[in-house]
């Protein structure tokens, strides 16, 4: 069995969604100042406007992204920043980055430590509703929505093969 | 000491704002807190100004925290001050290598206001 394999096997086996969950809701109640729980069926995917991402690299290697509308990433850099502060688009694109760095970070600390033993890339934010994103990532794909007050945000954390 | 002068090294403005009121939340009287979002912007700072306290990010452009902190004691101003790293990489070998290169704590994000006063206050002087 490759390395590639036993990776896509341990997300399964290990079940590594639930992790992820926590490791969101971690970020969001520590630094967002807001709970979040995984989004009933149906409620998740909505209609991009900001997506932030952080490669990740090492022993465990892949891509994290969070994506929302851009209502949603506003009230979440305010919650962040303040609704004096968090007056910006290139605030807003920040608070979004760095909630992607940190559950990126959060996941991987909450795994086994030869996981853990790996570097994440600098956050990068795209603002827009008109394009396509697509991972040349070729393993597991783990995707939740959350439901941020009445709106949801999509995690997906796809692993390279 | 009573008037605390940080030095706060990030690369995202919003992390140096929510750091500079978490360090705000922990009791620490702030005089004045200085910006840079990476090592060499930080070293660049302190050629011109002292200052009592660094809290420095590791993973950042240009100049990244480990080799910011390996260049501090080169640096006059900053003989002796203080550094907290507070970062998302948590990994023991981290830790290791932010304590080996000189920082006196180590803060994991995300991070609570309690957190920054339990590791932040010791360094300097005050009790947690």
């Amino acid at each position: 069995m490759s390395t590639d394999t036993s990776l896509m096997v341990r997300s399964h086996e290990e079940n590594w969604l639930p992790v992820l969950e926590l490791a969101i809701e971690e970020v969001f109640e520590i630094m967002v100042g807001s709970r979040v729980k995984p989004a009933p069926k149906g409620e998740g995917t909505p209609p991009g406007g900001f997506t932030a991402m952080v490669g990740i690299a090492g022993g465990l290697c892949g891509i994290l992204t969070i994506s929302c509308n851009k209502k949603t990433a506003c009230e979440i850099a305010k919650c962040m920043l303040g609704p004096e502060i968090a007056d910006s688009e290139e605030q807003v694109s920040d608070a979004l980055g760095e909630i992607c760095n940190m559950i990126a970070g959060n996941f991987k600390n909450k795994l086994s430590s030869a996981d853990h033993a790996c570097m994440l890339s600098v956050p990068t934010v795209i603002k827009g509703e008109e394009y396509s994103f697509r991972s040349l990532a070729d393993g597991e794909e783990l995707e939740t929505a959350m439901m941020f007050g009445e709106s949801s945000v999509t995690v997906c954390l796809q692993l390279h093969s | 000491m009573d008037q605390i002068r940080a030095l706060i090294v990030d690369d995202s403005s919003v992390m140096r704002k929510i750091v500079e009121r978490s360090l705000r939340q922990a009791g620490l009287e702030l005089s004045k807190v200085s910006e840079a979002s990476n090592g060499a912007e930080a070293l660049a700072v302190l050629a011109k100004e002292s200052v009592d306290l660094i809290l420095c990010d590791i993973n950042m452009p240009v100049m990244d925290g480990l080799e910011f902190v390996k260049q501090l004691g080169s640096v006059d101003n900053a003989k002796g001050v203080p550094v907290v790293m507070i970062t998302t990489e948590g990994s023991e070998t981290h830790v290791i290598q932010a304590l080996t290169a000189g920082a006196k704590g180590y803060i994991r994000k995300p991070f609570t206001p309690d957190q920054v006063k339990e590791h932040v206050l010791p360094v300097v002087g005050k009790k947690s």
